[in-house]
């Protein structure tokens, strides 16, 4: 029991102050934010933990404190009560108060994030399937469903600085794209293609989870993240185009990474 | 009281395990039928006694060899690197672009990994061979890409890379599978039971992975070199309809007669 | 007046039968609630031991990811070849380890044997409403465990989905899903069966007096529990039949149009909706939690007063929260489903819900903390397992507050903080409920103390050990590690996760080593224990009224008579420190033969 208050107090105290924060082990801590709206989410989780964490103080502090003074001695006589209502009324409306407050804090939040699409953004499409993500990029005419767009299997890469409009449907399968450290995550459900977003706030390497059973290839159902610099996004963009442009000559080649429909009458073709 | 309880208790777990057991038997047997083959390298020594018997049954074995070549014209379908990249292991196994293996033109302007077998015409039984057929998956390919294997033969199917590979494999008479192999080294065997031509194995992790086995209940398949031959030896004279079957361009057939121990020769033509 | 009603009562008491004297009717095919209450204790008992061992395997293959395990290569050779554990089978033990723990172990126990074996007794019955049909439950759930325990060697090994089975994933995988859907189907008829037989006992056969607001807490938690299965559990057995329809007659509840399956468009596809599946499994699946917490909750208020020696804190108040935890529990279902694809408009709507719903809980906390306040507590073994009760569904309860709020759910949804919060709930909370129980009733089932001694030593161990190995998850969770996951190493960022999943497996070692304890306390205790006598906690409630264990009709002659509330401890009017609920006040009456014999 003790043990608890003491790492319940370490948290609440590490959740505090940042600079205890930084001292401890990376276990206790989040993930790195890297996009714009991993801070807010932090500022609800720690807010949350703040306030668990003194109830469950709290609570255990004064569990213990009975146990101890109220311990069984010969003779005494307890207190014969059957309760209060005035006191069973306080702890059911501080706590009704406090949950409806922390409800009513995260709504704008979520609404920011799973509700409000920016208007503009990189358009990327991303399919799931057993086991890898196919990422579609509208290449250089700026539409999907054409020729020149460009595909990668497993390897996403965005501008930073940029909203990211990700369009997310699955093949197969229930999928969960998870960027943990975006933190970001919405599941990929066949036949209903979901739209989120995201902003990258510095450049770097990441990879992709995917959070939601999908059979036995689930645990390395793995893609990599590349956040660059607009540039940079441009030129591999640019590269990856020419690329597929070369090798798309006779267009019946075509990978079978194209939206559900489509690759469906080829597979029947090739098998 | 209670001593009758502990005896009711004994008896229940008794039953329970008799019934876990029972199941435990059915899976013993069903065991045995897939793992009998790791175990089978002692096995065949038993086999081959029992093959002649079976043979005795059949025809006797020919002496009668049937090569040829598949030539390709046309143009052959731009080569298409394979996106290695999405998995850090498969890329680093390979220093240059990898290309997809649809089509092979050989230098010679032949086909590689063709089918050639003996489609209709084969009579008799032949006993499936013991030792197994290998599918390595190494370098996120299989190799080989093309292979024959006699129904009831054991397949092992082995994993030479560092990464999981699942092998599915999506026949229509038989059985179907779908295994990992997480570790590098892993070995799984696995048998079809009825010939059916092609079977395509699949790794849903790398999905460029595709590998095709043409599964008969005779020996006469061969499948094109590098050079674009092939060679069935040990035919029984008669009348055989000989197909050739490419991944991209499908099945050809021809019909040929051998007598004797002769030698024939069978080109099939595909064209781009 | 109140010696007529007793004779009246009696004379109509239903479900009263005739003693059996033969084996098969007295110990296998038994009516008696008694001895099927114990058959459901075995039962849950055994599959608990089996759930656990699951768990150990998925543990071992955390903490070393592909390291062989020799012995159990011949054990599984297909699932694990040469010992070394394949993935597909990796997903069937976590699969199986929580379908067996929540429908085989924790529900049984709960309900199967502590309702069966306590709630006649404590509502002053001779029987259940319905014997025979309370007979025809339990041996429907035993087949259900076979068939379970069967798929595990069915070509394909056994279901793999998951225990929430998510479709369209559960409608492709091999046959060892279509015996899990066929199992559960079964076993929830037995529970369905179950249900209507406690709540027409509860309603109908309460003795002269037991109101609805004398009724101990127990009765009250295992009351509202069997509405709630009645309300929910119809539900996903007809889930399970659609999905069952999909998998084998080629129906498209759940299966959307231009389903591809590993690059081959999947026979039968189209017009189904995955989400559906979801909506039904969790609008079981929440009050799911509840039918495996509330009985749990009745226990700890059971005991808490009992060791206290003083009345529970707000009576009214926990019997109005069990009732607002029943009622909210089936409009709080969207919470699993925040990032499932659902409109997020509703995310919003059952956010406010589910954080209403954390408000009753908190009552019941605190009302607990309000018994303690002022008694004279004794650490009896079942104290100590309700004080973890109590310790332990705090945290769980509290973690629960995080993935609530929908923005971190974000992060924190399918990841291993919710394998933390949920084995607080349900290990912490309805695990040590369960042990609570076991210790505290186990003299009125057998007439033995089991060793308060060893009880200690499980305890102690037990509630460290738990601790270690679960409280670590919610770091995991935190850092981002996904839930089912086989080998976490392959990701970068959890990498470093290793040594803290090597401290929880060693830690699950030495919490399962410490259940060898228990088993060993329950048999010895049987022949060895100390004799129980009727009323050895001396507590008020009417099973501690007869003898222990209960003759076949619970109460020798004339049906008790309920004078008062069940925790009128240390009432100042009253001599001894504590007050049957039968016990005459004085000058009513004469005290009903048989009963209050200490």
């Amino acid at each position: 029991m003790r043990r608890f208050v003491a790492v319940g107090l370490w948290l609440s105290a590490a959740a505090a102050f940042p600079a205890a924060a930084s001292a401890l082990p990376f276990w206790l801590k989040l993930p790195e934010g890297v996009s714009t709206y991993s801070g807010r989410i932090d500022g609800i989780f720690r807010l949350i933990l703040w306030i668990t964490g003194i109830i469950f103080v709290v609570v255990e502090v004064l569990l213990v404190t009975f146990l101890i003074r109220y311990r069984y001695r010969e003779g005494r006589r307890p207190r014969y009560t059957h309760g209060s209502n005035r006191v069973e009324v306080v702890w059911t409306i501080v706590p009704a108060v406090i949950c409806v407050v922390l409800a009513l804090l995260s709504r704008a939040t979520w609404a920011d994030i799973k509700q409000h699409l920016p208007k503009e953004g990189v358009q990327i499409e991303v399919t799931a399937e057993q086991f890898a993500w196919n990422i579609r990029y509208a290449g250089p005419d700026n539409k999907f469903g054409t020729a020149d767009d460009v595909l990668t299997l497993n390897q996403l890469h965005f501008p930073v600085g940029q909203p990211v409009i990700v369009t997310l449907q699955s093949k197969d399968v229930i999928h969960s794209f998870f960027l943990p450290e975006f933190r970001v995550k919405q599941d990929a459900v066949p036949g209903l293609p979901s739209r989120i977003w995201f902003e990258g706030t510095r450049t770097g390497h990441w990879e992709i989870a995917c959070a939601e059973l999908c059979g036995l290839g689930h645990y390395r159902m793995k893609g990599f993240v590349t956040v660059e610099t607009p540039e940079e996004f441009g030129k591999w963009l640019a590269d990856q185009a020419a690329q597929a442009a070369a090798e798309a000559a006779p267009a019946a080649a075509a990978p079978a990474a194209a939206p559900p429909a489509a690759p469906a009458a080829q597979e029947e073709k090739k098998s | 009281m209670f001593q009758r309880t502990l005896v009711l208790l004994l008896a229940g777990a008794a039953a329970t395990t008799l019934l876990a057991c029972g199941g435990g038997k059915e899976e013993d047997t069903l065991e045995k039928e897939e793992a009998a083959a790791p175990a089978s390298a002692p096995a065949s020594a038993a086999a081959p006694a029992a093959a002649p018997a079976a043979a005795a049954a059949a025809p006797a074995a020919g002496s009668a060899t049937l090569t040829g070549k598949v030539t390709f014209t046309g143009s052959a379908p731009a080569k298409e690197a394979i996106k290695m990249d999405a998995d850090a292991y498969c890329k680093a196994a390979h220093s240059g672009p990898v290309y997809t293996q649809e089509v092979e033109v050989n230098g010679n302007g032949t086909l590689k990994d063709v089918f050639v077998y003996v489609k209709e015409g084969v009579t008799g039984t032949y006993p499936a061979p013991t030792t197994p057929v290998v599918i390595d998956q190494q370098g996120c390919q299989y190799h080989p890409h093309v292979f024959g294997i006699q129904a009831g033969q054991p397949l092992k199917i082995v994993n030479s890379d560092g990464t999981l590979h699942n092998i599915h494999a999506l026949p229509k008479q038989n059985a179907e599978f779908n295994i990992g192999q997480p570790f590098k080294g892993m070995e799984t065997i696995k048998k079809f039971d009825k010939p059916e031509v092609p079977v395509r194995f699949k790794c849903d992790v790398h999905k460029w992975m595709g590998a095709y086995a043409g599964v008969l209940n005779h020996p006469f398949f061969a499948v094109t070199n590098d050079q674009g031959t092939f060679e069935i030896k040990n035919l029984p004279p008669g009348t055989y309809v000989i197909e050739a079957w490419q991944e991209k361009y499908g099945p050809q057939t021809q019909t040929v007669t051998i007598s004797g121990s002769e030698s024939k020769t069978v080109d099939f033509s595909f064209k781009g | 007046m109140s010696t007529s009603t007793v004779a009246v009562a009696h004379e109509l008491a239903p479900g009263v039968h005739p003693a059996p004297t033969s084996f098969w009717r007295k110990y296998i095919f038994s009516l008696d609630h008694k001895v099927i209450g114990k058959q459901y204790m075995f039962y849950a008992l055994f599959m608990l031991v089996i759930g656990g061992l699951l768990a150990t395997l998925v543990r071992y293959q955390l903490a070393w990811p592909g390291r062989p395990l020799a012995f159990m290569g011949k054990l599984a050779p297909e699932g694990m070849p040469g010992g070394q554990m394949l993935p597909e089978f990796y997903n069937s033990l976590f699969t199986m380890h929580a379908t067996i723990m929540i429908f085989f172990a924790i529900m049984p126990i709960l309900i199967g044997a502590f309702g069966n074996f306590v709630v006649p007794i404590q509502i002053g019955a001779r029987d259940m409403a319905f014997p025979t049909l309370n007979m025809l439950s339990f041996w429907t759930a035993v087949p259900a465990a076979v068939i379970i325990i069967w798929s595990f060697f069915v070509t394909g090994g056994a279901a793999q989905g998951g225990w929430t089975s998510y479709a369209p994933l559960s409608a492709i995988l091999p046959k060892g899903q279509t015996l899990w859907l066929l199992s559960l189907g079964i076993l929830g008829i037995s529970s369905l069966l179950t249900s209507v037989n406690f709540i027409t006992t509860i309603i109908n056969m309460r003795a002269p007096g037991m109101t609805f607001f004398r009724l101990p807490l127990t009765v009250w938690a295992l009351f509202i529990t069997a509405v709630l299965l009645l309300l929910a559990l119809p539900v996903l057995t007809g889930a399970m039949i659609m999905l069952l329809f999909d998998r084998v007659l080629g129906t498209t509840f759940f299966l959307p149009k231009g389903l591809i399956v590993s690059g081959q468009p999947w026979t039968n596809a189209g017009g189904g909706q995955p989400l559906l599946w979801q909506h039904l499994f969790w609008f079981f699946g929440h009050p799911e939690v509840y039918i495996m917490i509330l009985p749990a909750m009745g226990i700890t208020s059971e005991i808490l007063p009992v060791f206290s020696r003083k009345p529970i804190f707000g009576y009214r108040a926990m019997a109005y929260s069990i009732m607002g935890i029943a009622g909210l529990g089936f409009i709080v279902w969207g919470h699993h489903m925040f990032q499932s694809g659902m409109n997020p408009y509703l995310g919003t709507t059952f956010m406010i819900s589910t954080m209403v719903i954390a408000v009753p809980s908190a009552i019941k906390t605190f009302n607990w903390l309000g018994t303690l306040w002022g008694g004279n507590i004794r650490f009896t073994t079942p104290m100590l397992h309700a004080l973890s009760f109590v310790s332990m569904f705090v945290i769980g309860g509290l973690s629960g507050i995080f993935m609530a709020a929908t923005p971190v759910d974000i992060f924190i949804h399918d990841t291993y903080f919710i394998v933390g919060h949920i084995h607080y709930v349900l290990f912490g909370g309805s695990l040590f409920g369960a042990f609570a129980g076991l210790y505290f009733w186990y003299p009125k089932m057998f007439g033995r103390l089991m060793s308060e001694r060893w009880g200690k030593i499980h305890w102690a161990i037990t509630f460290v050990t738990f601790n270690l190995v679960f409280f670590p998850m919610h770091f995991l969770g935190m850092r981002g590690m996904q839930r089912r996951i086989y080998d976490y190493t392959q990701y970068t960022h959890l990498k470093g996760l290793q040594p803290m999943n090597q401290f929880m497996t060693i830690s699950l070692f030495v919490l399962g080593i410490a259940q060898i304890i228990l088993v060993f306390n329950f048999f010895l205790s049987m022949r060895r224990g100390k004799l129980a006598g009727a009323n050895p906690w001396h507590a008020n409630t009417l099973e501690w009224q007869t003898t222990s264990p209960p003759p076949h009709e619970n109460f020798t002659g004339a049906l008790p008579v309920v004078y008062r509330g069940p925790y009128e401890f240390s009432a100042p009017d009253h001599a001894e420190d504590y007050w049957p609920q039968n016990e005459p006040p004085s000058g009513v009456g004469q005290r009903p033969a048989g009963a209050h014999a200490h």
